[in-house]
């Protein structure tokens, strides 16, 4: 094709996007198109993945039986995302175990608020209500992008989670109105993932690389700095309802924009977490390799023994 | 009879507890993403059992205990569970030796339940029965994977199927809670469906391409309350925050 | 790494009686029994079918977008397929 010719099937991707038309995997698309799909979906898969850790890492440990089950069935449906996820990337032509490649060689990120590690109950309320909170805001937006495959698994994605975060939110209520060892229990999990939870909506939009050429192509709808105000300003009267404080000085209502103002974000510890070192990165990254190893010889004899099987058949059939 | 049965639910219920906790520790750790969705959904199936169980003994016990004071504030020897389902997930093989070894027998078991005087427990059983068909064919579809794959996953899987034998009899061991639930019609006398659980079995681990295990040596002791060492560390876990803040609500 | 990896297999679930197969999603399986009890576990989770298909993707034969102009534009004017192409006096009721 000539450079020509590419420029104007760009011209005409670029409109069919801008007319709100969806984008099919066999469609033609820019090469830049598919790659972004494939780092922004896969990170996506990634997260949900790696996120099944530090909820999974309470499971046995659940206080009652009742919220046993309700733990087990998010975790569950994280699995169950990322593998959406990871199917509707798959369409842009790359598999989920070059995919899982690249997760484990460090090469593909995924959300940097799972490797903070879990040490409390409590920590099961404030992930789900805080940290699917945040995720919820920046998902709901996505249900409409222009990929087709991406936008439908988020649909189905945005369906399922819409219990998760009130799954967390309960538990801290609970926690909230229980006894004061219960309380400080709670306010504890807050202090610990607040700040975690408005760096996971990403840097600001000064420093954002990615913002423009994403919204353009319904990646993004609101900049980073707008989904951050957004998530402040719906979470702090939720933590007064229950009677826990945010723990930000410099948290004030400003009448006059109609938001909260909010203290500074230490973004020394984004970056030194986005980089690898974080309290958990390793061991999240050793936990998902191991898994992976150990499942080899099963992954492996299940396919020998489908093929053993299609052999019979065939057999049989002669 | 309100104790008899209050602890014959506990001996069935505590099946499901520990198996489930076990399905549980799982979650994330599987081979591929699929295979943890499905062994999730084993678990939670348990765990479902385990409430209705439960809330059925914590109305009879009429004590004011809940289904947790039920689950998780026992001691280590009054848990009644058979020493199959407190083995540890050594690795997948074990994992589907266990849950095959077990489903094969639960499957048995609660379609004699089904038919039980007790018309709440034969309601549980009628319910439950469809969840452990699919376990069990789940778990029989992975024996023969496993078994009829490669030579190492065949090596596994032999040696958990080997590991986990001794503690097949006790399925079809009889308490004297288990004697007397019987002869009221309530329970199920599990001494009958022992010779067609061997051969269901022993069928499968021949398609599987399996040995089937000579030894005649058995372990029991877990309906007694007399359990393996890993129990009291399953204990740990599930019991830790009904032990470490008691009487909280969650 | 594994030599072989598990195929990808597309996922088409019947709601209720009475209404098609819908396509649903994918996964990964080593052979159809496989793909059938994942499918069962990943994509029925909530209730959600009461019957599913499966067929391995690269059986999947599609057609190519470049040709939609000669596949699909032709069917667009031929508008007296369509029961508003046809004039009845407006006595005419339910027809």
């Amino acid at each position: 094709m000539s450079e020509e010719q590419i420029r104007s099937l760009e011209k005409q991707f670029e409109e069919r996007i801008a007319r709100d038309e969806k984008i099919e995997p066999k469609d033609w698309m820019p090469e830049k198109y598919r790659k972004t799909h494939i780092r922004q979906m896969s990170q996506h898969a990634h997260s949900e993945i790696v996120g099944m850790l530090p909820e999974g890492n309470w499971i046995t440990r659940a206080p009652s039986l009742r919220r046993k089950v309700a733990l087990l069935a998010k975790v569950q449906d994280e699995a169950g995302h990322g593998l959406y996820l990871y199917s509707a990337t798959e369409t842009l032509g790359i598999s989920r175990d070059e995919m899982y490649e690249q997760l484990h060689t460090g090469k593909a990120k995924y959300s940097s608020i799972f490797n903070y590690p879990t040490i409390t109950w409590a920590d099961m309320g404030a992930i789900g209500w805080l940290v699917d909170g945040a995720a919820i805001i920046n998902q709901v937006p996505l249900c409409n992008t222009s990929y087709g495959p991406y936008a439908r698994a988020m649909i189905r994605v945005c369906k399922e989670e819409s219990f998760h975060q009130r799954q967390g939110f309960e538990i801290m209520m609970k926690l909230a109105n229980g006894t004061s060892e219960q309380k400080d229990m709670a306010q504890d999990a807050l202090n610990r993932w607040w700040w975690p939870s408005l760096m996971m909506l990403g840097p600001t939009d000064d420093v954002s690389v990615h913002t423009a050429q994403s919204m353009k192509w319904k990646l993004k709808r609101k900049s980073n700095d707008d989904l951050r105000q957004q998530f402040i300003d719906q979470t702090v009267p939720q933590a007064e309802l229950i009677g826990l404080t945010i723990p930000d000085p410099d948290l004030k209502w400003n009448e006059e924009r109609g938001s909260y103002d909010f203290g500074e974000i230490d973004w020394d510890e984004f970056w030194q977490v986005v980089k690898g070192h974080g309290p958990m990165n390793k061991e999240r990254m050793k936990a998902r390799v191991g898994a992976w190893e150990e499942g080899e010889w099963v992954r492996d004899a299940a396919m020998a023994h489908a093929e053993k099987k299609q052999t019979r058949k065939e057999k049989q059939a002669v | 009879m309100k104790d008899n049965l209050y602890n014959y639910l506990l001996g069935i219920a505590d099946n499901s507890l520990i198996l489930g906790q076990r399905m549980g520790e799982l979650c994330g750790h599987g081979p591929s993403l699929e295979t943890d969705i499905a062994c999730t959904n084993i678990s939670l199936d348990l765990f479902g059992q385990v409430r209705s169980y439960f809330q059925y003994a914590a109305k009879i016990a009429g004590d004011g205990r809940t289904e947790d004071d039920i689950a998780m504030l026992r001691k280590e020897r009054e848990y009644k569970n058979v020493l199959l389902v407190e083995q540890p997930n050594t690795n997948f093989a074990y994992t589907i030796g266990r849950q095959f070894l077990f489903d094969v027998y639960h499957l048995a078991f609660l379609s004699e339940l089904q038919k039980s005087k007790d018309l709440t427990l034969s309601a549980i059983a009628n319910k439950c029965i469809k969840e452990v068909s699919y376990h069990e064919r789940f778990s029989s579809d992975w024996v023969k994977r496993l078994g009829d794959g490669t030579e190492e996953s065949k090596g596994k899987m032999q040696e958990a199927i080997n590991d986990l034998w001794t503690y097949t009899d006790e399925l079809f061991h009889q308490t004297k809670v288990d004697k007397a639930m019987v002869i009221e019609g309530i329970g199920v006398d599990v001494t009958k469906l022992k010779e067609s659980y061997y051969r269901q079995v022993s069928e499968l681990l021949e398609e599987a391409t399996l040995q089937i295990p000579e030894s005649k040596y058995f372990q029991k002791g877990g309906k007694e309350g007399i359990h393996t060492e890993h129990l009291g560390y399953i204990l740990a876990e599930l019991q830790y925050m009904q032990r470490a803040y008691p009487n909280m609500e969650w | 790494m594994s030599t072989k990896n598990w195929p990808l297999w597309e996922i088409f679930v019947r709601s209720k009686n009475g209404l098609e197969h819908r396509h649903c999603g994918s996964l990964h399986a080593a052979d159809a029994e496989m793909a059938l009890e994942n499918a069962r576990d990943v994509y029925t989770r909530r209730n959600e079918g009461v019957s599913i298909w499966v067929v391995e993707s690269k059986n999947i034969t599609a057609s190519n977008p470049e040709n939609n102009g000669e596949l699909f534009e032709p069917a667009q004017d031929k508008v007296y397929r369509h029961p508003t192409f046809y004039d009845l006096p407006d006595e005419v009721k339910h027809m």
